[in-house]
């Protein structure tokens, strides 16, 4: 997502499913028409392969230089039983020719590989919209299964829509014949049979889907030919059959995306990178402690594939020990990293504020999941940041950083590495599921571009007592940060010992005085208040007269994408409004409450029930008015910006 | 299994990597500027004197040693020792250390717990760093009560145990820390008592040459609060027929010596159950007396020696190595893997990792 770049005032979905279906057909031949953008979503049962559908359809856009934006939405159950609807997986992807915020609000095409996926999908999709059904599905049994007395296909209920019924699994097993695989083997590849067409219909590049296919079963040839004979076959199904008359071009984004080479990348990954280029930026290595927890463990994952940049993984017993070596690893001079949820965090708050006390620099990851307790594993929430921001015993302040969009979580893991290694303090980067399995492109930066994050360790002693004898006091701060030296185990003369007891100041010894805990309690907090943050900007363009506008929107976190994207459409109706969003929580930049002060209303959009209005409420006496939403979803735009012509117009 | 190694092998695997002392070193370099605050009488000021006396004789560089340690009396021994220490929350020294020791493997890192510290509010982590291997020596002070939080039972006490919070008596039946230990998988588990330097200090020499994790049960006398709950070890009548000392190599004999200067009573194996039982060596012989074999691969007899003692009474209590065996080490294996990645790999870089294989140019 490039939000640096202007972009066309957007319509709502629906209208594209107009624009889609405007008919125009002259000539010989299929049409071609032109689309600015297309939302698509792939659902089918766990089992049927519609993330990998997805993934690769989105891989092929990408390659194809189109801006991108998904949203993956799947149960938390493995395997859930088939056919019902609580075990169906979706995949959604918004691509255009433009520089795009979400992953769109609604559908323009829906693929519904059983009866199940098209109950539970259909409400979501707009009239008009086009409906690609697997009719092999749509026998008595799995239609009884989610209730459908009657066939949706044959009893007119779909009649609003651009219904394309398919035999998706006859015809792949069809296309199969040759290659002697059972029918259960077969059929498996229908997902592979959908994406061709659909790859067909939007005129999407197939080289990387074979060359993918072929690679991931390097091991089965059989298997891996089977696919890419279904997958083509599919395509071929598209250009030959005459239920589809129409296929259609969405151009390369070229205009949106500053000079530079992209790739597409997810939250997860965007984030793993991070924490390895802040480990090579800081020269320090990497050690994650953690213990698997959805949606974090793809972190865990993907780094422990890293080890050739000297990155060490390990897999604790449980949260707090994951905690607990990273924590170890930190006073031993290293970059610690532990990852989580919400649960995880809760166990790990006691260790959190040992690091606040111990003052040394971890990173604790917390990819935000629908709560409280298990809650929705794979949904997402932003509902951890009073957990985040006060979730501890004592006062023991930890600086929040939150990354906007998936392809931000790379920056955003940099600068909570600079904040934790300058400051020598636990840092929190609250990420989010929607962030986190989400993708989009990513201008892939300049290894040069990249902030220096090179630490100091103590060498010598850093004090002098009243009788010239030079000592290593490890609670001396530095003047400018306060922050304390960071002496690692191995430097000689430094031996000192640190814990959770309250320290003298200075010394580190323990100490019950009244008065020095008092400073140090107020020392921990100044040392937090003070972390340098940038002022927010405040993006509001002035009207013809120079007239600003009167009503601020304030987000932060994931919900950047959707509110933009509100917002252009908001200005796109004529209307005026002011945009800020929020990747430094705690401490808050210094001139927000001087922004604040200038709007009469700001609204503020969590998908949590306003915590981050709260804390603004408390600090600046702001009439903060929260919208929120906990579905485990993103916000749609389209809601967003009837939201915020309400308030505007309140 | 792995095989078994002599000790002097693994002396050189265990602190091969730790920086050696420029200069000799005495029991006083490692005694810190900070007032000991135990109470007045207690076991655990005994078990400092025989560390920092016996820490010398391993010539490491002190600032190459670090010690860390959880919460409760035990726990503030880092503060003592002039080395780096952490003190850090209850329960979790094990999981500290092992991310301090598996990254820094020029560091010899100590843990200092205690019963309820580590088989309480701990005890996951001590068995996982015990399977896991890890190179940690964790000194283990067992006073069977909580100290610190002024005399509640712990996951040791003896059943029946009246304390503060059991007026009519604690329900729960007590751990055996060795017979948890080798049922964790440790590869080095012994027992000694804070009162017996000599012996402390020999297994402590043993747990310091163990490549691995080390889990050294160190009976530790509460004189607030448990006063004398190992008298029967210490007292030197009773102690003769309470105590079976194991020597790697020597027929575990104990109690009044018999005319062969061992003593008259012996352990050995019951045909009928396969289990151990104690016997009267003049009434029954010597002949199937074991011979203490802590480098068995198998910990089966040392589990059986470790249920000899009776938790009440303590009678037939084994001290002295119970296991030691050659396995490997965890953070070996982790930084070996790092190597092997490099060879395999080559060493990362970060230009190329960032790019991956799908990419598009957009060109202005």
């Amino acid at each position: 997502m490039t939000s640096q770049v202007s972009s066309p005032a957007e319509q709502t979905d629906a209208a594209l499913v107009a624009e889609q279906r405007a008919s125009g057909n002259g000539g010989e031949g299929k049409e071609v028409r032109r689309l600015d953008r297309v939302i698509i979503r792939f659902a089918g049962d766990s089992g049927d392969g519609m993330q990998l559908t997805g993934d690769r359809f989105t891989s092929e856009t990408a390659s194809f230089g189109n801006d991108l934006s998904t949203l993956p939405n799947f149960p938390a159950e493995i395997r859930a039983p088939a056919g019902t609807l609580p075990g169906v997986s979706s995949f959604q992807l918004h691509f255009a020719d433009h520089d795009i915020l979400t992953p769109g609000d609604a559908p323009n095409v829906l693929v519904a590989m059983n009866p199940a996926a098209l109950k539970a999908n259909l409400a979501d999709v707009p009239r008009g919209a086009e409906i690609i059904v697997n009719t092999d599905e749509f026998t008595k049994r799995p239609m009884a299964k989610v209730g459908y007395a009657t066939s949706p296909l044959e009893d007119g209920s779909l009649a609003a829509y651009n219904v394309h019924p398919v035999p998706l699994t006859t015809l792949t097993i069809e296309a199969l014949k040759d290659f002697g695989l059972s029918r259960k083997e077969a059929e498996r590849s229908k997902n592979m049979f959908a994406l061709g067409l659909l790859s067909w219909m939007y005129h999407r590049p197939t080289e990387g889907t074979e060359k993918f296919l072929r690679a991931k079963f390097a091991k089965k040839p059989d298997i891996a030919e089977a696919n890419v004979t279904a997958f083509r076959a599919g395509w071929n199904f598209g250009e030959t059959t005459e239920d589809f008359a129409v296929s259609y071009e969405v151009a390369p984004a070229t205009k949106a995306f500053p000079t530079g080479t992209y790739r597409n990348i997810s939250g997860n990954l965007a984030l793993s990178y991070g924490l390895i280029a802040a480990s090579k930026q800081a020269d320090l290595p990497l050690y994650l402690g953690s213990y698997p927890i959805t949606p974090a463990s793809d972190i865990l994952h993907e780094l422990s594939k890293h080890k050739n940049f000297g990155v060490r993984t390990f897999q604790a017993e449980d949260e707090i020990a994951g905690i607990g070596a990273a924590l170890g690893a930190a006073f031993g001079g290293a970059l610690a990293v532990t990852t989580t949820s919400g649960p995880g965090v809760a166990l790990k708050s006691e260790t959190i504020g040992l690091a606040v006390s111990l003052e040394l620099p971890l990173l604790v990851v917390d990819i935000q999941r629908g709560g409280p307790s298990t809650g929705l594993p794979t949904k997402t929430e932003q509902a951890d940041l009073l957990q985040a921001m006060f979730g501890r015993n004592g006062e023991a302040p930890v600086p929040i950083v939150a990354p906007k969009t998936p392809a931000d979580c790379f920056d955003a893991a940099l600068d909570a590495a600079r904040i934790a290694l300058t400051y020598r303090t636990p840092v929190f980067l609250l990420s989010d599921g929607y962030l986190a399995n989400g993708s989009e492109p990513w201008r892939i930066p300049d290894i040069d571009e990249l902030p220096d994050l090179r630490v100091q360790f103590a060498s010598g002693p850093n004090h002098q007592l009243a009788d010239g004898t030079e000592v290593f006091w490890p609670y001396k701060r530095d003047e400018q940060t306060l922050a304390r030296p960071w002496a690692v185990p191995g430097t000689p003369g430094l031996e000192h010992r640190i814990g959770g007891i309250e320290k003298q100041d200075g010394t580190g010894n323990i100490s019950y005085d009244p008065a020095n805990h008092d400073f140090m309690v107020r020392t921990r907090q100044a040392k937090i208040d003070g972390i340098e943050v940038p002022d927010i900007e405040v993006d509001d363009p002035a009207d013809e007269d120079g007239q600003g506008a009167g009503t601020l929107v304030l987000g932060w976190g994931s919900t950047y994408g959707p509110i933009t994207a509100a917002v252009r459409r908001v200005r796109g109706a004529g209307e005026r409004i002011a945009q800020v969003h929020l990747r430094h929580l705690n401490p808050l930049p210094r001139n927000l409450g001087e922004v604040l002060a200038r709007y009469d209303k700001v609204i503020v959009p969590e998908m949590n029930l306003g915590q981050l209005a709260t804390l603004l409420r408390a600090k600046y006496l702001v009439d903060a008015r929260s919208h929120t939403q906990v579905s485990g979803m993103p916000f749609k735009a389209e809601q967003l910006a009837e939201v915020f012509k309400e308030a505007i117009n309140d | 299994m792995t095989e078994t190694i002599s000790e002097s092998s693994s002396q050189i695997e265990a602190l091969s990597l730790v920086p050696k002392a420029d200069a000799k070193q005495s029991m006083k370099d490692f005694k810190s500027d900070q007032e000991v605050r135990w109470c007045p009488g207690c076991g655990d000021y005994a078990v400092l004197a025989a560390v920092q006396g016996f820490m010398p004789e391993l010539g490491l560089a002190k600032e190459n040693i670090v010690f860390v340690s959880g919460i409760g009396c035990s726990s503030r021994f880092p503060y003592y020792m002039n080395t780096y220490g952490m003190h850090s929350i209850h329960g979790r020294a094990p999981a500290i250390a092992t991310g301090l020791a598996s990254s820094r493997r020029d560091l010899s890192v100590w843990v200092v717990t205690g019963d309820g510290d580590a088989l309480s509010i701990g005890g996951n982590h001590l068995i996982h760093a015990l399977r896991r291997n890890v190179n940690l020596k964790i000194l283990l002070f067992n006073n069977r009560i909580y100290g610190l939080t002024k005399g509640q039972y712990s996951p040791t006490s003896e059943v029946g145990k009246i304390t503060k919070s059991t007026p009519m008596g604690s329900l729960d039946a007590p751990f055996n820390p060795v017979s948890l230990a080798l049922g964790a998988e440790a590869s080095f588990v012994a027992r000694t008592v804070d009162s017996d330097r000599k012996h402390l200090t020999s297994v402590l020499r043993e747990a310091a040459a163990h490549p691995g994790t080390a889990l050294v049960e160190i009976y530790q006398n509460c004189n607030i609060f448990n006063d004398g709950a190992f008298e029967v070890l210490k007292d030197k009548e009773k102690a003769e027929e309470a105590v079976i000392r194991l020597e790697h190599g020597q027929p575990i004999r104990f109690g009044a010596p018999a005319p062969d200067g061992l003593g008259s009573k012996g352990v050995v194996r019951d045909p009928a159950t396969g289990d151990l039982k104690v016997i009267d060596v003049e009434e029954e012989g010597t002949g199937g007396v074991l011979v203490h074999d802590a480098h068995s691969p198998s910990p089966t007899t040392a589990f059986a020696l470790s249920r000899l003692a009776d938790p009440d009474t303590l009678h037939h209590t084994p001290i002295g190595v119970l296991r030691s065996v050659d396995r490997p080490v965890y953070d070996t294996l982790m930084s070996d893997q790092l190597d092997e990645a490099i060879e395999q790999k080559g060493k990362g870089d970060l230009a190329t990792l960032l790019t991956g294989n799908d990419t598009w140019t957009v060109v202005g």
